[in-house]
């Protein structure tokens, strides 16, 4: 048994790419530092994006701190949440095609959305957002029982199981909805935008950093934990108390996104394979990586989101959809010509 | 064990009667297989006797009678048609995948549906969504969701790389980018156009238009018979690529030709009732308890059946009985989705 | 016979496999041996057209495996692969039916019937031909699969691994009953095995592969020799003589 899954993670495992990373320890080298300027700099343009004239207008130096500042912001600590949530699936289940979007917990977290609306008449954001957390939490545990219990052929089946347990929770979504007629509500609640973002409607978003650290700090524990758990018990890690922190990790991201933002299809998925594909497996020296590029990643979606069609805005999950969508068929593609698929 | 073994060694060569391989395990389950289907097609057609019948406004004798029948009639129609093709495609589809927790559904037919009906109300507006409905229109979007299916089959099954479960992910994963487009389309869309799409997105009978039937009955029939024919081949694929060739059956032309005609089906089904994502999964997961055999003759037809069978029922009770008319395929979703998650709880292996 | 022409293969960059040039006589059992990703299954799953070559040419009783028509190679030869899972529950016999598919294509005739029940009995499971084979025991499973292609009654039988997950008494079987398959039926047999022990004892001949490559191949007592041996394992192994032939000690 332990011998299959050492197995296993030894074929699921892509080889790494040779030479790039070299010092794993060393977080701060020039690209990681160029990376960051680059992020800022997006940023900066972000802070500077909108149809709102904040030079002109008298009071454009209030409108760019009530909505330029917090928006940007969200939209960082949002990238790195999600981008994060799919390194910690990918982790966790040693399977890059596993995130929020794939396995339903982004469904979950709107039926948790709607059973608040449906039980409190106007909840409170916290509420919302506790709501969207339990429910998250639930339906990733639910998820990953079952990849426990089931043995897979092919490591595509778990995004194809996770996409049908997704559709499964939206129709069941659907009938709520349309029993209580409330259908519209949740359509514009679950596409994604940072429109509606300024001071007093985002500020829960920053306890993403603490997700963050505890992140850092337990990264680890959480590769040995992904490795199965007769490995992880072997190697004296407590495998289920990893894994419920683990999802409790991703829970939290997702519900706070899905509370405060909406939903954020795919970026979960895009930015750690690629960063796994330009830097290799390690997970300590990518986490930084995949944070930043998730930050620079959504930031500049949303730049074009506001830009495209001047003066409205497109929902940023929109692009990040349909530009998900395409990444991640190249991603599948990329795959089937280096290795195997069985 | 091992004394089993022997025991059973010795006595191996006593059997001289004439042995048969059926297609049932035992008698009795064959026996239970023909009365089950009995009683679905029975209760099927009890059920539509319901539908024309039951509460009808106007005397038998009134003049309007007939006119009152035969709008009914279409709606009937509908549930035979969308019965015949979720049954028929979902069990095909979910023996040459050897996989019985997956539908056709997921191959993104759905979301093309649903982008091509936002999409020429948002382009062209309400009055153009009202009248996209002729045969021409029907048509486009059947023909635009096989090539769609066509192109992603050849692309991804044939050649050196060919692998169904990266079609199938990448079916899905177009459907979700589609989904993000329409999503957005949806959006900007008033309150008031936005129920008249919901209507038309939300699967139902009364979707169906009467003009489509003389060419979609037998383009559907042509389809189910040729699958129907393929029963025997069907057998085999279900145990797999390595097997099915083994036996010498050419896998891949095999496995092409029978998902391009369940895309004919799905393409057809989506066009003229609108998507139903679970109901092809309850019924194919209903029609095997049903039908305990591996032969596609009889699960085939116990599929349809069952489907046949439980949209008439539904649409009975659910409309004439408990008076929930829109909800009657919302219903049948949730609890197909509702047996889903039931199932790959219960799954050890895939 | 089956011939192997300059065939070769390659996944991504790690694994080549050939140029293999071989030819594996007709009638008796070959023994494919060697250690792990040698290409032992890779080259069986090739022969058994179930994976594509690269270059190369492979004939079966003079029929070109990649060019012919798939269900006239599925009269001459047969493949079965370690692993079988199917999505429907099948009993025995109707398990052992479907070897006859070649042929009736899913009519069972009367002569079909008969081939069944003969080989139900060949491998010994004529009281359990009802059962469905999640009924069955890990021994009696894996005898009702290689009934199932020995029902295909093709002169070449290719099996992956058939002593897979099955102990001493079980292996011990299967292998008695492939013998008599060889011996009565007259059938030809390549099989990959792992244990060089049971390689000796029940086969004919062994090929012994190496890192993609053909390292030997001969008769039995050709390959068990100790620096041969040592040599494609890595290991040292010792031969001794054991009452029924030569047994490698490792």
């Amino acid at each position: 048994m332990l011998m299959r899954s050492l197995n296993e993670v030894e074929i699921r495992s892509q080889p790494p790419f040779s030479g790039q990373s070299a010092n794993p320890q060393k977080i701060f080298t020039v690209p990681f530092v160029l990376a960051i300027f680059a992020v800022m700099a997006l940023g900066v343009i972000s802070l500077f994006t909108g149809v709102y004239d904040i030079w002109g207008q008298a009071d454009g130096r209030d409108m760019f701190f009530i909505t330029r500042v917090p928006r940007t912001i969200a939209l960082m600590l949002t990238g790195a949440a999600m981008a994060m949530t799919g390194l910690i699936m990918h982790l966790v289940t040693q399977n890059k095609m596993v995130e929020p979007t794939t396995i339903g917990t982004t469904e979950w977290a709107g039926l948790g959305l709607l059973a608040v609306y449906l039980l409190v008449p106007g909840p409170s954001l916290v509420l919302r957002m506790t709501g969207a957390i339990v429910f998250s939490f639930v339906g990733t545990m639910i998820f990953f029982l079952f990849l426990r219990r089931v043995r897979l052929r092919s490591s595509l089946i778990v995004p194809i199981m996770g996409l049908m347990l997704g559709a499964v929770i939206s129709a069941l979504s659907t009938f709520v909805t349309l029993y209580f007629n409330m259908s519209q509500v949740i359509e514009n609640w679950f596409i994604g935008s940072f429109a509606p973002v300024q001071i007093g409607r985002y500020e829960y978003l920053w306890i993403i950093v603490i997700v963050t650290v505890i992140l850092f700090l337990y990264a680890n524990r959480l590769t040995i934990a992904g490795l199965g758990e007769e490995v992880a018990t072997t190697l004296g890690v407590n495998y289920n108390r990893l894994i419920v922190l683990a999802n409790a990790l991703i829970a939290v991201c997702v519900g706070i996104v899905a509370a405060v933002i909406g939903n954020i299809p795919f970026l979960g998925l895009i930015v750690p394979n690629i960063i796994s594909m330009v830097r290799g497996d390690d997970l300590r020296s990518n986490l930084p990586w995949v944070c930043l590029t998730g930050m620079g990643t959504i930031t500049l979606c949303d730049i074009i989101a506001r830009v495209v069609i001047m003066p409205f805005e497109v929902p940023v999950s929109l692009i990040l959809g349909t530009v998900g969508a395409v990444v991640f068929i190249l991603i599948l593609l990329r795959q089937r010509r280096s290795r195997r698929l069985r | 064990m091992s004394t089993l073994d022997i025991g059973l060694a010795t006595n191996a060569s006593g059997s001289l009667r004439a042995r048969t391989t059926g297609a049932f395990r035992t008698r009795r389950d064959e026996r239970r297989y023909w009365m089950l289907l009995i009683l679905f097609i029975g209760v099927g057609l009890l059920a539509t006797l319901g539908l024309i019948l039951y509460k009808n406004p106007v005397p038998v004798d009134s003049p309007s009678f007939i006119p009152v029948v035969k709008r009914r009639l279409t709606a009937v129609v509908a549930m035979f048609i969308a019965a015949l093709c979720h049954s028929f495609s979902t069990v095909a589809f979910q023996s040459v995948t050897s996989n019985r927790i997956i539908t056709p559904s997921l191959l993104g037919y759905e979301s093309l549906y649903s982008f091509i009906q936002t999409s020429v109300l948002f382009f062209f507006g309400a009055a153009a969504l009202v009248k996209f409905t002729g045969t021409g229109a029907f048509f486009l979007q059947v023909a635009l969701m096989i090539a769609l299916s066509l192109i992603l089959f050849g692309w991804l099954l044939s050649g050196k790389y060919g692998n169904l479960h990266l079609m199938l992910l990448i079916g899905i994963i177009i459907g979700a980018g589609l989904n993000a487009v329409s999503g957005f389309m949806r959006r900007v869309l008033s309150p008031s156009e936005f129920d008249l799409l919901q209507a038309r997105l939300i699967g139902s009978v009364n979707n169906a238009d009467a003009e489509y039937f003389p060419i979609v009955i037998p383009l559907v029939l042509v389809t189910v018979l040729c699958l129907y024919l393929l029963s025997r081949k069907l057998n085999v694929l279900s145990l797999g690529k390595d097997v099915s060739t083994a036996f010498g059956v050419n896998y891949q032309a095999n496995i092409i030709l029978v998902l391009v005609l369940i895309a004919v089906l799905m393409s057809v089904s989506t066009t003229l009732v609108g998507p139903m994502t679970f109901f092809g999964f309850l019924v194919a997961l209903l029609s095997y308890q049903a039908a305990p055999t591996y032969d596609h003759r009889y699960v085939l037809p116990m599929a349809f059946a069952i489907g046949f069978c439980m949209l008439t029922t539904a649409y009975l009770l659910l409309y004439h009985v408990f008076r929930a008319q829109t909800v009657v395929s919302v219903i049948i979703e949730l609890f197909g989705g509702i047996a889903f998650l039931i199932v790959i709880l219960r799954k050890r292996s895939l | 016979m089956i011939t192997l022409r300059s065939v070769r293969k390659s996944y991504g960059d790690e694994v080549r496999i050939g140029p293999l040039n071989i030819e594996i006589p007709k009638a008796g059992i070959t023994s494919l041996i060697g250690p792990n990703g040698a290409g032992k299954s890779t080259t069986l799953l090739m022969i058994g057209r179930l994976l594509n070559m690269d270059e190369g040419q492979i004939r079966v009783a003079n029929m070109d495996v990649a060019r012919s028509r798939s269900n006239d190679i599925a009269k001459i030869l047969t493949i079965l692969r370690q692993e079988n899972h199917f999505i429907t529950r099948l009993t025995v016999r109707q398990l052992v039916g479907f070897g006859r598919f070649p042929y009736s294509r899913g009519r069972l005739t009367k002569e079909d019937e008969a081939i069944i029940s003969k080989y139900i009995g060949f491998f010994e499971l004529t009281d359990l031909e009802h059962r469905f084979l999640d009924e069955l025991s890990g021994g009696q499973r894996q005898r009702a699969y290689v009934a199932m292609v020995l029902c295909q009654e093709t002169e070449y039988v290719l099996l992956d691994e058939p002593l897979n997950n099955l102990d001493i008494a079980r292996s011990v079987q299967m292998m008695e009953h492939l013998r008599r398959a060889a011996n009565e039926l007259g059938r030809t047999i390549l099989m990959v095995l792992h244990d060089i022990n049971f390689a000796a004892r029940y086969s004919d001949r062994i090929c012994a592969m190496k890192n993609g490559q053909i390292a030997a191949f001969g008769t039995v007592e050709d390959i068990m020799k100790p620096d041969l041996l040592s040599d494609i394992f890595e290991t040292k192994i010792e031969i001794i003589k054991g009452p029924y032939g030569k047994i490698a000690v490792y």
